[in-house]
C-alpha cells in the first residue's frame, strides 16, 4: 500500500508547528496504524531525520496512551478502538492521511502528536475516588448488596481509559463524558454516594478550571468513544450536580 | 453573574430551561396566528385580547421578551467560551463523522432565528407599541387581521419568514431534544420524547411557513 502521509510537526510546546508531507510506500493492510508510524520512524532515522514523536504504551487498547487525530476524527475512522487498534486495511492505496494531535487549549501540544492530557489528572484528583480507611478494618465491598443494573453501569462508565478521544472530538473541547464517567463510576454504587455531592461539584469545578468548552449534546463524544462511554453518564452527571447545588 | 451561574452545566440548565420556555411560547403563537387562517373575526378577537389583557401585557410579555434576550445573551457566552477551549484548529475535522449538522451550527441557526426577531419586531412589535402607547388612537378591535394580512403581499418578506422559519426548525430539531438532556432527562421515556421533539421541531415552523404562504397566495 502506497500512501502519503500529512502529518502535524512540532519542535516543542512553544514552537510553532506545521503539516509536513511524507510518501510511504510497502505498508501491509495487517499492519496496526502505530506499526505503520514505526516503519516512518525508521526511515526517518536512515535519513538522519528527526523521527514523529507519538504517545502509544500497551498497544491493546487499555491504556489510553495512543491519541492520533487521524483524518478529522479522534483514533481514525473505526469505531469502539483506539489507534493502536485501527489496522490499515481500513484504508486505501493511494489514500492521503491526515495525522494531527488532539487539540484543546487544556491539551497542549509537548512535541508533535504528544499533547499534555495531566488536566484529566487533576480532574481524578479533585475527587475522583472513594475515602475508605485502609488501616486494616476495611469492609469486603463484596457484602454490600448493589443492584445488578447499577453494577453494570457503574462498570461500564469505569471502563473509560481517560484517552481523551470524547474532548478532541468535541466541537466544544468538552469533557464532559470523560467527567460523567468517573462521576458515574461512584455515583451508581452504595460506597460512592457518600461523598457524591462533594465529588461531583469538585469535578466538575476542576474541569471548568481547566478551559474545557460546554456540551452542545452532539453526541460526538460516544461515537468516537473506544469503550463506548455512553451520553446517559452526561445526562446522570447533569443530574447529579444540580442534585448537589441544591444542598450546599 | 452568580455562583451558580459560572459553572458550565448550570449554564446549560439555563440555557435548556430558557429554550423550553421559548418552545412553549412558540406552540401559543402558532395557536393563535393559525385563527387568522380560519377565521378572520377569530384572530381580531384573541389578538384584541392578547393585545389589552393586563396580565398579559404587564407581566407574561416582560417574562417572554427577557427570556428571549437571556436565550441569546447566553448562547453567546457560551459561544464564546467553546470557542476558546479550542485555540488552535484542526487542519481536518471531520465533524459529520459523528454529529449533525443542526447540532454543531446551533450559533448560526440561532442568529438567523434572531436577525428574524429583529424583523419581526420591525413588522409587528413596534408598530403595535406606537399604535396603543404613543398614539391616541381609538379602540379597533377589528384591526389585527388586516394589519397581518398587508405584510404578507410581499413576496421578498414572505420569503424571508420562510427562510426563518426552515432555520427555526433546524434549531429545534437539536435543541428541543437537547435541552433534555442539559436537565439531567435520561431514562426509558428519552427515545419517544426524541421522537416528539423532532416531529414539533418539524410541525410547527411548517406550519408558519404554512400561514405565512396562505396569506400571500390569498392576496394575489
Amino acid at each position: 500500500m502506497k500512501l502519503t502521509l500529512k502529518i502535524w510537526r512540532q519542535e516543542n510546546a512553544t514552537a510553532k508547528g506545521k503539516m509536513v508531507d511524507y510518501p510511504i510506500d510497502g505498508i501491509e493492510g495487517d499492519m496496526s496504524f502505530l506499526e505503520m508510524l514505526d516503519i516512518l520512524n525508521e526511515q526517518l532515522v536512515e535519513k538522519g531525520e528527526d523521527t514523529v514523536e507519538f504517545d502509544h504504551d500497551c498497544r491493546e487498547g487499555i491504556c489510553g496512551s495512543c491519541s492520533l487525530q487521524i483524518n478529522g476524527e479522534p483514533h481514525g475512522p473505526d469505531k469502539l478502538v483506539a489507534t493502536c487498534q485501527l489496522h490499515m486495511r481500513s484504508f486505501n492505496d493511494g489514500d492521503t492521511i491526515y495525522i494531527e494531535p488532539f487539540r484543546a487549549k487544556a491539551f497542549p501540544v509537548i512535541k508533535d502528536l504528544i499533547v499534555d492530557r495531566t488536566a484529566f489528572d487533576r480532574i481524578q484528583q479533585a475527587w475522583g475516588y472513594v475515602s475508605v480507611n485502609t488501616s486494616g478494618n476495611t469492609v469486603d465491598a463484596n457484602t454490600i448488596p448493589v443492584e445488578k443494573a447499577n453494577a453494570d453501569e457503574s462498570f461500564n462508565a469505569a471502563t473509560c481509559i481517560g484517552c481523551g478521544a470524547c474532548v478532541a472530538a468535541c466541537k466544544n473541547a468538552s469533557a464532559m463524558l470523560f467527567t460523567s464517567a468517573k462521576v458515574s463510576q461512584y455515583a451508581l454504587l452504595p460506597q460512592g454516594r457518600i461523598e457524591a455531592t462533594e465529588r461531583v461539584q469538585a469535578m466538575v469545578r476542576q474541569m471548568d478550571d481547566e478551559g474545557f468548552g460546554n456540551c452542545s449534546n452532539t453526541g460526538a463524544c460516544e461515537l468516537e468513544c473506544p469503550k463506548g462511554i455512553s451520553l446517559d453518564n452526561i445526562a446522570r452527571m447533569n443530574r447529579e450536580y444540580l442534585s448537589a447545588s441544591t444542598k450546599r | 453573574m452568580s455562583g451558580f451561574l459560572n459553572s458550565t452545566i448550570a449554564r446549560k440548565f439555563a440555557m435548556a430551561l430558557s429554550g423550553l420556555f421559548l418552545v412553549l411560547f412558540l406552540a401559543q403563537h402558532f395557536t393563535i396566528n393559525f385563527t387568522s387562517v380560519i377565521s378572520k373575526d377569530l384572530f381580531n378577537d384573541i389578538s384584541h385580547f392578547m393585545g389589552t389583557n393586563f396580565v398579559v401585557q404587564a407581566f407574561l410579555q416582560p417574562i417572554l421578551i427577557l427570556g428571549v434576550i437571556f436565550h441569546f445573551v447566553m448562547g453567546f457566552i457560551l459561544e464564546a467560551k467553546n470557542r476558546s477551549a479550542r485555540n488552535i484548529s484542526y487542519v481536518k475535522f471531520n465533524g459529520s463523522a459523528n454529529s449533525s449538522w443542526m447540532s454543531r451550527n446551533m450559533i448560526y441557526s440561532g442568529l438567523v432565528v434572531l436577525a428574524f426577531l429583529g424583523l419581526h419586531f420591525y413588522d409587528f412589535w413596534f408598530p403595535e407599541m406606537v399604535h396603543k402607547y404613543f398614539e391616541s388612537n381609538p379602540e379597533d378591535v377589528a384591526r389585527y387581521y388586516d394589519e397581518l394580512v398587508v405584510k404578507f403581499q410581499s413576496p421578498v418578506r414572505t420569503i424571508l419568514y420562510v427562510i426563518s422559519f426552515v432555520f427555526l426548525s433546524l434549531h429545534l430539531i437539536h435543541g428541543f431534544s437537547s435541552s433534555f438532556q442539559s436537565v439531567g432527562w435520561s431514562n426509558k421515556y428519552a427515545k419517544g420524547l426524541r421522537g416528539f421533539t423532532v416531529a414539533y421541531a418539524i410541525i410547527i415552523p411548517l406550519g408558519f411557513i404554512f400561514i405565512a404562504l396562505f396569506h400571500y397566495i390569498n392576496n394575489l
